[in-house]
């Protein structure tokens, strides 16, 4: 499946290429141009503007319209521009350019005059391919999937929205304690980029990581049982909601803290590129995903790491899923500078921004960056602006935001949005979509009663897995390591 | 970094039998047996894996009167040693760095991170030579970045790697408490078992000469609670090489603490693969009348002060605990069943120190068997200061111990 990339423009390299930090190889592949034409900021569309990677952004002119658009009062209202027109239809490939491809010539040419205005302030990305495809009608559109990758995408959706709605309620019925997040509104960015991975590629997740697990494989009766606290769960229960590890998977974990995840990712990918190079499995690309939120990105643990892996060109993907929230702390409070993917740049690597209401945009880029992590380019960083549709967790009563901005957001709810992608271009049926809905929830159904009835941990269970080599815990008064004493996992003896 | 220091003259003493006459497979007697009391002041050091270093020759004479210096410097052990005898000699870091290099080369998946350990050697040049010979990735120079780097290890111990990460000081390691505590220590088990987090976290502590308060800290008081992980702390270079490939072959997270005076200290190790076991004590010097645990730094302390005691005709029995977390009951309770006085000398603070911990383990396990309430000697319970008189009293001296002996043998 693959995009008309290849019909770009060349003479946009020349401008891009002034936008990576020198010390980079300018190797421009069209993928990689491609690639990069994904930015966002329509208020550089400019003749003059400069492209947005500039290492130097005082030097920018534009760079007060850029703060002019990111007044707080706009984004009390609407945290980033709406491209209105395409609201209902946020799928639709629409027929002007990207505003700042960096040409003039370009922008003039391919805009429709009465669209540019607002395009100007659109708040989404829209794909290179979009450029190329001005001249064609959305019937002979080369489409971004096929129908079994549609569906794929779409199954992968919904398992996501049906198994959070229902560890809701099973909260609510007592099944489940503790700190609960779910993941409802930002499924775009984990079908959008966990399907394209491999199975010995790993993820990395925060605490929001049930989806993430689930899109990777893990079943949804380990997640479930997990959930409910059962020895069957994909952590014999022992971690939780926010720490679901999986060894077949290559789900890393699920990590409480914030920020704590993205140095473990650091490492996995270190391992990647060490069993390539060190351990000569010249096969070895296995890619690492990070996923992360906007309050992340002001952590120290975010940007030691975009230094390490840029430094010494890890196979990781950083990606950001700013749903503009930290519990009740909003990303532009927060943050000095809030545009997080121009952080990348910063360290020398491509930062880009992307709609992650729309599962589509997201694999685009997703494919270009893992794509780069596998060729040995090095890390990439990916700014996804979604929206939790829930409160922060489960007992996050949620009366901070305001009501207009989560209409905003539910009307741009994935799901939906990928359902009249599939339908309007006869990719499915009604029908097929329904089927997988309704399978969808029987699994889930099942997943939750497996976790029922499976057993609680047995009080044996306690001291297990302390420690790999169970000697750690030590020598006795008897002569004995205490874990050959038989009871000794029980916890009655003493340590 | 090569400095002369004070403590002990029982490092000078120390030189070795032909060790390989006893070998782990076929000791001749438990380790764990205590030995009959020789009469003769000279040091026996028996070793976990049950060899036996005597020290017969003139120079363990000279070691009765009392010796100003901690560590014999290179002239005196040299006066020793002769290249007939088996082994070779070597100093502590060095020992470390024969430890990390034997492993490197028999496991290609062991890797070193640290600041300056690569193309600078180690900052206390235990990973010299290194990189040159495994290559920057493998002996990988990091950014200043500890916590970003610890976790970087254990990502890397997670998905098939062996890292040892190095802490330059241990006192930096402060900054990684996030991921030892949070993802060391728990990630075995918060994930049901399924990663295993084979790290080894190494790096110099403790107080030196006038290293100022935040290069003289001892982390492993902070340490001890986190679940999951196995701290050690070596003293000689035997236990130094033997533990540092303990720790490397241990599937669990160890962090080793090593010390910044005990570098120089010289010895002769045997020239075969040993480790040393990651759980059990040492016996350092069988005794009668008092059981004394110490670890690191201060067993030369402890033996110096012995050197006084035996000649006030006390007969102390020392033991270096060398297992931090967790501690060795057996080897203790023996002792303290024999001698049933206890006196713990550490260096960590009073409050919350690994002192207080082992006071509170062994009152647990052994108060029927003690005669008197155990002495911990700690240091004082205050930032280490520059100056150098202060900072002698911060920490404990031989004279202390010699009192606190008296004290308890009362």
């Amino acid at each position: 499946m693959s995009l008309s990339h290849h019909h770009l423009n060349t003479n946009i390299l020349p401008t891009l290429s002034a936008t990576i930090p020198t010390p980079f190889p300018l190797v421009f592949s069209a993928p990689i141009v491609s690639f990069l034409s994904f930015i966002f900021y329509s208020p550089l569309s400019l003749p003059s503007s400069p492209p947005i990677f500039s290492p130097f952004p005082s030097s920018l002119p534009t760079r007060k319209k850029m703060a002019t658009a990111f007044s707080p009062s706009k984004f009390a209202a609407q945290p980033f521009p709406l491209n209105t027109t395409s609201q209902n239809n946020p799928l639709t490939i629409p027929t002007t350019a990207s505003p700042f491809l960096g040409s003039t010539r370009k922008l003039i040419r391919l805009s429709s005059s009465s669209n540019l205005n607002i395009r100007r302030r659109s708040g989404t990305v829209v794909a290179v391919s979009d450029v190329v495809k001005e001249n064609k009608s959305k019937s002979t559109l080369n489409l971004l999937i096929t129908k079994e990758e549609g569906l794929e995408l779409y199954e992968d959706m919904v398992l996501g929205r049906a198994f959070e709605d229902m560890c809701a309620q099973m909260y609510y019925r007592g099944k489940m304690f503790g700190f609960v997040h779910l993941y409802n509104g930002q499924e775009a960015i984990s079908t959008g980029f966990i399907k394209l991975l491999k199975q010995q590629d790993s993820v990395v997740s925060t605490y929001r990581d049930h989806v993430h697990a689930l899109s990777k494989g893990v079943s949804a009766r380990a997640v479930m049982s997990e959930l409910f606290g059962k020895t069957t769960g994909c952590c014999r229960g022992q971690g939780g909601s926010m720490h679901m590890f999986s060894r077949e998977h290559n789900v890393l974990g699920g990590f409480a803290f914030i920020g704590e995840g993205i140095p473990v990712a650091t490492g996995a990918a270190f391992t990647s590129k060490y069993k390539r190079e060190v351990l000569k499995e010249a096969d070895c690309d296995h890619v690492t995903l990070a996923f992360f939120g906007d309050g992340t990105c002001n952590n120290g643990q975010f940007f030691e790491c975009l230094n390490m892996a840029a430094l010494w060109k890890l196979p990781i993907v950083f990606v950001v899923e700013n749903n503009l929230w930290a519990i009740g702390m909003s990303h532009l409070r927060a943050t000095s500078d809030p545009q997080i993917y121009k952080k990348g740049p910063a360290f020398g690597m491509p930062g880009v921004h992307v709609n992650g209401m729309d599962v589509l945009k997201v694999r685009e880029v997703a494919k270009e960056a893992i794509g780069r992590a596998r060729r040995g380019e090095g890390p990439t960083l990916v700014e996804c602006e979604t929206y939790r549709f829930r409160g922060h967790s489960l007992a996050d009563p949620d009366e901070l935001r305001d009501p207009a901005e989560k209409a905003h957001y539910a009307a741009r709810d994935p799901i939906t949005a990928l359902k009249k992608y599939l339908i309007e271009n006869s990719l499915a049926s009604e029908a097929d979509l329904k089927a997988i809905d309704k399978k969808i929830d029987e699994v889930v159904e099942e997943a939750v009663e497996f976790a029922d009835e499976s057993p609680v941990p047995p009080r044996s269970q306690l001291l297990e897995n302390v420690f790999a080599d169970p000697k750690g815990f030590g020598i006795g008064p008897d002569g004995q390591y205490r874990c050959e004493d038989p009871k000794f996992t029980e916890g009655t003896a003493q340590v | 970094m090569a400095a002369i220091f004070q403590g002990v003259g029982a490092a000078a003493a120390l030189s070795s039998l032909p060790s390989n006459s006893f070998d782990s497979k076929n000791i001749l007697f438990s380790p764990r047996r205590s030995f009959s009391v020789r009469k003769a002041p000279s040091f026996v050091v028996v070793r976990s894996d049950g060899t036996m270093n005597l020290d017969l020759n003139p120079k363990g004479r000279r070691a009765q009167q009392f010796i100003a210096n901690a560590v014999a410097t290179k002239e005196d052990s040299s006066a020793a040693s002769s290249s007939s005898k088996p082994g070779h000699e070597l100093l502590l870091f060095e020992a470390l760095r024969e430890g990390l290099e034997e492993e490197m080369e028999r496991d290609p998946r062991v890797c070193v991170m640290g600041e300056d350990v690569g193309h600078y050697g180690g900052s206390y040049k235990v990973t010299k030579g290194l990189a040159t010979k495994f290559g920057d990735l493998r002996v990988l120079d990091t950014p200043i970045a500890e916590n970003s780097f610890t976790g970087m290890g254990i990502g890397a111990a997670m998905t098939g790697l062996r890292p040892v990460v190095e802490g330059m000081n241990m006192g930096f390691l402060l900054l990684a408490f996030n991921q030892i505590s949070n993802n060391c220590g728990m990630l075995h088990y918060t994930s049901g078992g399924q990663f295993t987090i084979p790290i080894v976290i190494r790096g110099p502590g403790g107080v030196g000469r006038q290293l100022g308060a935040e290069h003289s800290q001892r982390l492993e008081s902070y340490f001890q609670s986190v679940p999951g992980i196995q701290m050690v702390a070596c003293s000689t270079p035997y236990n130094a090489k033997g533990l540092m490939k303990a720790a490397l072959r241990s599937e669990n997270p160890v962090i080793l603490f090593e010390h910044v005076l005990l570098y120089n200290l010289k010895e002769r190790i045997p020239d075969e693969d040993y480790i040393c076991n990651l759980e059990e004590a040492e016996m350092v010097r069988p005794g009668e009348h008092v059981t004394i645990l110490t670890y690191s730094r201060m067993r030369y302390h402890v033996m110096q002060a012995a050197k006084t005691l035996v000649n006030k005709g006390y007969d102390p029995e020392v033991i270096d605990i060398r297992s931090l977390k967790p501690f060795d009951l057996y080897t203790i309770g023996n002792s303290v069943k024999k001698t049933h006085r206890v006196l713990i000398v550490e260096e960590c603070m009073r409050t919350g120190g690994i002192g207080a911990s082992l006071t509170a383990a062994i009152t647990e396990n052994f108060h029927d068997y003690l005669d008197a309430p155990i002495i911990c000697l700690s240091s004082q319970d205050v930032p280490t200061p520059y100056a150098g008189r202060l900072e002698e009293w911060t920490v404990v001296q031989p004279a202390q111990i010699v009192t606190a002996v008296e004290q308890l043998c009362q």
